[in-house]
């Protein structure tokens, strides 16, 4: 019968000589989310879609350091007229300009988009989340719920729901028509969200330090948000970044419908929507608009890429 | 550790079947994994018990039994005199910190977003009256000091550190309730064979120095011989054959525990040809469906009719000089032997 070899004893508040420890040469420890930031930095398609991100949202937040004009300000005589140099993007129908209307969309765009995410994020985030915590009839329960909404098809549904709480032919005032339509992007895309949620914190729930955790007693309370919480935050985090792109796109969906935001907010879905039947005549006027609603879109999903890479290089 | 000291744990009759259910709406049970099947035994103050057995014999469940983290189909496990198999709330909350647990596999045993200080500090921020809020870092350092790891260390996260390191943690975190029994879950068969001698006489140390008794589950033999006071041996959820490790070593009287130590390498080259080896056949039954009578019969050598219809019992027998299950136990010394 052999015993273990006794390599060597333990020297007390030693360290051991296989340590494999890594120090930044600032001498600060490196968490997980240092480590992102690390690949983040280092990546070519993250600064270009930050650089963009940062003149959306500066459009967004103050589109009077873009334009002086006034978008709602309209002259008939100037209908449809091509860019030139008095106005950049030139004038819509109604003898508007199209630069300052398009500056001034992307709040609305923008705001729809982030607060449907954020709404979204919110409902299938909890929803997801105890439903893997609690397992069992709470987890069929929203899952069944979740699939019910699932199988609304995404445009259908928006029509349905908007199509009878905003009727195409109504003109409600600007935060309701906006609350509705981000309430309706996250009541039809959060069982999405939900189940990225529910299966990251059932992969995490399994781990062994969730073991350990209520080994110590932990209540459900710390579990969940100790522990279960930030190993499940990367997937939520990068589906919600793309999906803000989505909501944007979705946003002018509804709007060339008619069934989304309309007049007097400004948003690219609406300038798209006024004008698609001159294309012909003046491309312009809906062109510019769908340009900035385009790069708006790749914006978000190609920032989302990039904290895909950074989060789960496995997934390269 | 001649002396039996005071009982500590005590279980008795331990079972644990895990329910198979078929059907998609209606789910109906149609059988049960029998992981644990009537265990019992005792364990004393400053006392280390070994558990082996191969894979899926129920040691992992045992142990999570003995935690709490699952609740038993019937029996009953006493710390100190208490029940903890149907505790609940607070009085649960209370027990736990008499009985803490070392996990097997360090790498996914702490929580990669939460450093050093955090998790070792867990079990205080939970059971806030262990020690007041001021001197909860100093404490947590201290921690670290006693496991070996360097205080300074303390901001740090745990893929910064090696492996057994890693598992040093996972001690400190198990050490900070001052607990009186550790459940050791195959502590050290993730860690290389010079990690896992550093890390053993780390829980050697600990044990003399905070009377510590350890319940230590692993498969691999010599290691459990190497830190156990008495040895049980596990077979389909049934303890086989339970004993100091003399006895279990030097003179086994169950045929599985023979065919184990059979198998263990011996360093010594000399009379290797000659040794006998017990080689058994075939696999283990299915926990869900154990043969009739005695568990072991379908591989055993020494099997006769009364093996499938009369269970054995572990009790001392006339071959056996410590409790074991086996109707024919008979002590033969199969390390040693020429």
């Amino acid at each position: 019968m052999s015993d273990p070899t006794v390599a060597q004893d333990l020297i007390h508040g030693g360290d051991e000589p296989t340590g494999a420890v890594t120090v930044t040469s600032t001498g600060r420890p490196r968490s997980l989310w240092r480590d992102t930031w690390d690949i983040l930095r280092h990546r070519k398609i993250f600064w270009v879609s930050l650089v963009m991100l940062i003149a959306f949202l500066l459009m967004a937040a103050f589109p009077s350091l873009f334009t002086h004009k006034d978008p709602n300000y309209a002259t008939l005589a100037h209908s449809m007229e091509p860019p030139s140099s008095d106005a950049l993007f030139g004038y819509d129908l109604q003898g508007r300009d199209v630069f300052a209307r398009t500056i001034y969309g992307a709040r609305a765009s923008i705001i729809v988009g982030v607060a449907a995410t954020l709404l979204t994020v919110l409902l299938g985030g909890i929803t997801g989340v105890l439903a893997a915590f609690y397992a069992r009839w709470l987890d069929a329960i929203i899952s069944r719920v979740g699939e019910i909404f699932l199988g609304v098809p995404y445009v259908l549904g928006g029509i349905i729901i908007l199509g009878t709480i905003a009727p195409a032919q109504t003109s409600p005032n600007e935060f309701t028509i906006m609350a509705v339509v981000i309430l309706v992007l996250a009541i039809l895309g959060w069982p999405i969200l939900m189940r990225i949620a529910r299966s990251a914190v059932i992969q995490a729930k399994h781990q062994d330090y969730v073991q350990a955790a209520r080994a110590l007693g932990a209540g459900p309370f710390r579990i969940i948000f100790k522990h279960l919480l930030p190993n499940s935050l990367a997937p939520i985090l990068v589906y919600s970044t793309i999906t803000i792109g989505s909501y944007i796109g979705a946003e002018a969906t509804f709007s060339l419908l008619g069934i989304g935001l309309r007049p007097p907010v400004i948003s690219w879905g609406i300038a798209i929507a006024d004008h698609t039947r001159y294309i012909r005549t003046g491309a312009h006027a809906m062109f510019f608009p769908a340009a900035f609603l385009s790069l708006c879109v790749l914006t978000f999903v190609m920032l989302g890429e990039a904290v895909r890479d950074a989060l789960d290089p496995k997934l390269r | 550790m001649t002396a039996p000291a005071e009982t500590i744990l005590e279980v008795r009759d331990l079972v644990k079947h895990f329910p198979l259910t078929q059907g998609i709406l209606v789910k109906r049970q149609i059988g049960a994994i029998k992981a644990v099947d009537g265990v019992s035994f005792d364990l004393h103050r400053g006392e280390t018990l070994g558990v082996v057995g191969e894979s899926g014999c129920g040691k992992s469940t045992l142990a999570k039994l003995l935690m709490a983290l699952e609740r038993p189909t019937s029996g009953s496990v006493k710390i100190n005199g208490r029940e903890i198999a149907n505790a609940r709330g607070g009085e649960l909350k209370r027990m736990r910190r008499n009985i803490q647990m070392v996990m097997q596999d360090p790498y996914t045993s702490l929580n990669p977003r939460m450093t050093v200080g955090d998790i070792v500090g867990e079990p205080f921020e939970i059971h806030t009256d262990v020690v007041p809020k001021g001197g909860r870092r100093r404490k947590v350092q201290e921690l670290l000091e006693v496991v070996g790891l360097n205080p300074d260390h303390i901001n740090r996260y745990p893929h910064q550190f090696s492996g057994g390191q890693r598992q040093r943690i996972g001690i400190a975190r198990g050490l900070a309730l001052q607990p009186e029994i550790i459940i050791c879950d195959e502590p050290v068969s993730a860690l290389d064979v010079s990690i896992q001698a550093q890390v053993m006489n780390l829980l050697e140390r600990l044990q003399t120095e905070f009377n510590l008794a350890y319940i230590f589950i692993a498969h691999d033999l010599s290691v459990v011989r190497h830190i156990s006071d008495r040895v049980a041996v596990m077979y389909l959820g049934k303890i086989v054959e339970i004993g100091r490790d003399s006895e279990i070593y030097e003179r086994p009287t169950h045929p599985y525990t023979q065919a184990l130590l059979s198998a263990v390498p011996v360093p010594n080259p000399e009379g290797r040809e000659t040794r006998e080896r017990i080689i058994l056949q075939g696999d283990p039954p299915s926990p869900a469906n154990p043969p009739s009578g005695c568990h072991f019969r379908t591989r055993c050598w020494k099997a006769q009719a009364i093996c499938a219809e009369q269970e054995p019992l572990l009790q001392i027998r006339s071959g056996s000089d410590h409790p074991s299950a086996c109707h024919f136990a008979e002590a033969l010394d199969v390390v040693n032997a020429q």
